[in-house]
């Protein structure tokens, strides 16, 4: 057909041309194609970037809201029959007015605070009362602590009638919300029919309402009562903890690095530092859990489920990143300011610490507090440390039991009500990443405003 | 006397010291007409360093010491036949009697001997407080004391001081090294009383996962590695094979052919990536990946579980692909531009001068940058708790459910935990196995980018 060794007649030259122009056109298909793929690999970057953050907000911001009863609540001197609250009589010892006053406490509990809740429904409608059990379904049963605290706090209230906003069971909040298939059998649904056409009749007669709820920021997390479970606890926990790890990590970090660039010899030990450095950077999280499970608790005893001990092993974990951007922002300040300051008669030290330290501290503060970021959203050495156990109590000291933001999401995305807790799960991650995003803000922050070209 | 409040009393007398020193170096300095070898406020320093530092240290001490020399005392007091009880036995004893001595209160009669030692222990606590507190006082006295009184002209003060933060310097740069003696260590000593219970052949070549419970006995169960290797190898790969050609073509896309507005946006954006908790991911997977994945399945007529091998892999993928972008991105923008403009001068399309001339010169970068992200998938441990689906069995199914090194790690060391079993013994054992992996992709990672990078400096 067409050969090359002919190259002169114009019949070949334009099949030349022709084979030319498809090799190009497939050439440049091929361009156009190559790019297309790098631009669909950086779009689907972007999507996924997208979608997650859409799919946490999307499920995550319903749970800010939940279904509370705005209801009227009379506490009736009827039920609570207790004494007056003590007080502190001339000559009584403090331990003594204390055990009156736990003996005192000791009647708040026995009243029946359900009754209370109950009857402040069937007020609204008196043919409920032959229904006190479907009721007192209603209600998350934390409330009868809230009634509890609220009569411990200010016992005039016996007899007087409160407005109150109460937060409804767990189960009835998935079923006004539509989160359950209404058309399920009687045998599958959580609750009975007549507890769930009571829901929807107060639902109608705007007594049951979706609210703004406080309580997944202020209660801690809460077995029995899934509807008041909170964020409280972990929120603490996870703040002793960054805590400690600015009190350890940074300070050690920061120490490390000026030795390690400024003063540092070249020897065996210097050396074996910085490879160490490279290399704890690299260790898996699990292992510092590991770590942490080993030394502070099977030999030193701490105990488990501490923030103190989480901070330590968090601290750990963080030091590479404190070291190496310590070290790179060091390295930025130029040679002239040392120079000058030694030829100005400054020691070495005063050298370091008056002239290169401050002039190298916007980088120092950023990369600290990309390192504190991290060592907030780790969970994986803490579950090995004990801090996924339940804690139902605000931690008030590092040694406290406690858990951290992470290991709270860890703990609700595992919980049997589903339909409930998935959207609390997806709440507590928003509550985690807007954490950690205004960190990272600050730290990129930081960074313009400090930002110096030598 | 509170440990915290403690030392707050030592800082502030360290604060008055400094004071002290202050003043006493500017009169000395006055009344002998001398002018000062060291600038008055380091004066101040060394006098606050002699007084708070022998404190603090017997303090340190202390915290290590006291609780075992009590606890010796303690136990050498006991009736003989509670002191002989081994060392787990005698731990509940102990925390007892702690309970009762700190007026906490314990359920259940108390017997003679336990009050009397609960009062024993008490009076030893009291004592040992009480001594703390008279050595740290007299030291902190003894110190500033002679400190305050050594001060004088030719003293080399500032020489003094500065060799102290030298020292606190290094001893801080020995964290590092400490951390990692540390992880070594713990993780040798427990993963060798693992192996005094299994051998490690069965370990590292047994092909059966099943540790049964741990009240079951010693050495019960079967406890082999490669099924939780194969599933980690798995999950990774598939990590790996969605992350290397996104991340790629993301970092070539990036560094050769995006206008600069586009780079200055969407870079920031996919690192976002790499800044979100692991457990978000894990959730992520869990309620939409899985799902997903578990509905095409049922579209297309194959059984897809909701947690498996691909949920976890592709998350995982997902979440590296900053890592992988973000190092190529570097190695590709090292190339020289001579190398481009040479390729593109003879004609050849910017697709071929990247994929021909280009990418070979930064392959050996490139090749380090997965090797780096291939140690963090192999690590990395919520997302595949979360949604790999534990079922530690060899099979090549990556839609079926597999388990991890590390989710059999959290497994066994969460619950109930008796660190004397091997069941929880183990979890050391596959820590040790974990970290010599990562350690050694890491260091090969480390040494090719290295090596590549000089080539062009």
């Amino acid at each position: 057909m067409n050969t090359p060794e002919m190259p002169h007649t114009p019949n070949s030259r334009a099949l030349l041309q022709a084979r030319i122009e498809k090799n190009l056109r497939r050439r440049h298909a091929r361009e156009k194609l190559f790019r297309g793929m790098g631009l669909a690999a950086v779009t689907a970057g972007l999507a996924f970037v997208a979608l997650l953050f859409a799919s946490i907000l999307s499920k995550g911001l319903p749970a800010f809201w939940q279904s509370t009863l705005v209801l009227d609540v009379y506490f009736d001197p009827q039920v609570i029959q207790i004494d007056p609250k003590p007080t502190q009589q001339a000559g009584e010892s403090p331990s003594e007015f204390r055990e009156r006053e736990l003996a005192w406490q000791g009647q708040l509990a026995m009243v029946n605070w359900n009754r209370l809740l109950e009857d402040s429904v069937i007020a609204l409608d008196p043919d409920l009362g032959s229904q006190r059990r479907d009721v007192r379904a209603l209600f998350t049963s934390a409330e009868r602590y809230t009634l509890r605290d609220r009569i411990k706090d200010d016992p005039d209230l016996i007899g007087q009638t409160v407005p109150m906003k109460l937060l409804a069971d767990a189960n009835i909040d998935v079923w006004i919300r539509g989160n359950i298939d209404r058309s399920l059998p009687d045998s599958q649904q959580q609750l009975r029919p007549a507890v769930r056409q009571l829901a929807d009749r107060l639902h109608e007669e705007g007594i049951l309402q979706v609210r703004f709820s406080k309580a997944l920021f202020f209660n801690t997390d809460s077995r029995s009562s899934p509807a008041s479970a909170g964020l409280a606890g972990a929120f603490m926990g996870s703040l002793y903890m960054m805590m400690i790890v600015i009190f350890v990590a940074v300070p050690v970090g920061v120490a490390s690095a000026v030795y390690l660039e400024e003063f540092a010899p070249q020897n065996r030990f210097t050396d074996l530092v910085e490879v160490n450095i490279n290399n704890l950077a690299a260790v898996p999280s699990i292992v510092f859990g590991l770590l942490g499970a080993a030394i502070f608790i099977n030999w030193f005893h701490l105990p488990l489920s501490a923030p103190l001990v989480g901070g330590l092993v968090l601290s750990l974990m963080t030091l590479p990143t404190v070291i190496i951007a310590t070290r790179a922002s060091l390295k930025a300040v130029p040679p002239s300011i040392r120079q000058a300051a030694l030829a100005l008669g400054a020691s070495k030290v005063q050298t370091v610490f008056h002239q290169v330290v401050p002039l190298a501290i916007p980088g120092i503060l950023t990369g600290s507090i990309i390192g504190v970021a991290q060592a907030l959203g780790e969970t994986a050495p803490l579950l090995l440390i004990g801090m996924s156990a339940f804690v139902a109590n605000v931690p008030t000291s590092p040694m406290d039991q406690s858990t951290a933001l992470p290991v709270q999401v860890f703990l609700w995305q595992g919980n049997e009500l589903r339909n409930f807790f998935e959207a609390r799960t997806s709440a507590a991650i928003i509550v985690l990443l807007a954490m950690m995003i205004s960190l990272n803000g600050l730290a990129i922050w930081l960074r313009k405003k400090f930002e110096t070209r030598w | 006397m509170s440990n915290l409040m403690l030392i707050v009393i030592v800082l502030a007398v360290m604060a008055v010291a400094y004071q002290l020193g202050l003043t006493r170096s500017r009169k000395v300095a006055r009344q002998q007409g001398q002018s000062l070898h060291s600038r008055p406020g380091y004066y101040g320093m060394l006098v606050a360093l002699w007084c708070g530092i022998p404190a603090l240290l017997v303090f340190l001490l202390w915290a290590l010491l006291e609780p075992m020399v009590v606890r010796a005392l303690v136990v050498s007091e006991l009736p003989p036949d509670i002191a002989g009880l081994s060392s787990q036995q005698l731990d509940v004893v102990l925390r007892r009697l702690n309970d009762m001595a700190s007026g906490f209160g314990v359920a259940g009669e108390v017997a003679p001997w336990e009050a009397a030692a609960a009062e024993h222990l008490d009076r030893l606590r009291r004592i040992g407080d009480l001594a703390r507190l008279a050595v740290m006082a007299s030291l902190l006295l003894v110190g500033l004391v002679w400190a305050w009184r050594r001060i004088a002209p030719q003293l080399r003060a500032r020489n003094h001081v500065e060799q102290v933060v030298h020292l606190l310097l290094v001893l801080c740069s020995g964290v590092a090294i400490l951390t990692t003696v540390g992880i070594v260590l713990s993780m040798l000593g427990e993963a060798m009383r693992f192996f005094s219970f299994v051998s490690p052949m069965d370990f590292f070549f047994g092909t059966q996962w099943n540790p049964r419970f741990s009240t079951v006995g010693h050495g019960e169960g079967d406890f082999g590695l490669l099924p939780l290797l194969w599933g980690t190898l798995m999950v990774s790969a598939i990590a790996l094979a969605v992350a290397v050609p996104i991340g790629l073509m993301t970092a070539i896309y990036m560094a050769e052919y995006a206008p600069s507005w586009l780079r200055a946006v969407a870079k920031p954006i996919i690192e976002v990536l790499a800044g979100i908790p692991t457990i978000v991911y894990g959730v992520f997977a869990l309620m939409v990946v899985g799902p997903f994945f578990h509905n095409v399945g049922d579209l297309i007529g194959v059984e897809i579980r909701a947690t498996s091998a691909l949920t976890a892999g592709v998350v995982m993928g997902i979440m590296i692909i900053p890592f992988v972008s973000s190092l190529s991105d570097d190695i590709i923008t090292q190339v020289p531009q001579s190398l481009r403009d040479g390729s593109l001068g003879l004609g050849a399309t910017r697709s071929e001068t990247i994929r021909q001339v280009v990418l070979p010169a930064a392959l050996p970068g490139i090749v380090g940058a997965f090797l780096l992200a291939a140690s963090r998938a192999i690590g990395e441990t919520m997302i595949v708790v979360l949604a790999a689906g534990n079922s530690p069995i060899l099979h090549a199914n990556p839609l079926e459910a597999v388990s991890t090194v590390t989710i059999t790690i959290v497994n066994q060391l969460t619950g109930d935990t008796d660190f004397a079993s091997p069941q929880s013994l183990v979890a050391f054992a596959l820590g040790l196995t974990l970290f010599v992996i990562t350690l050694a992709l890491n260091v090969v990672a480390l040494y090719i980018v290295r090596k590549y990078r000089e080539q062009y400096d």
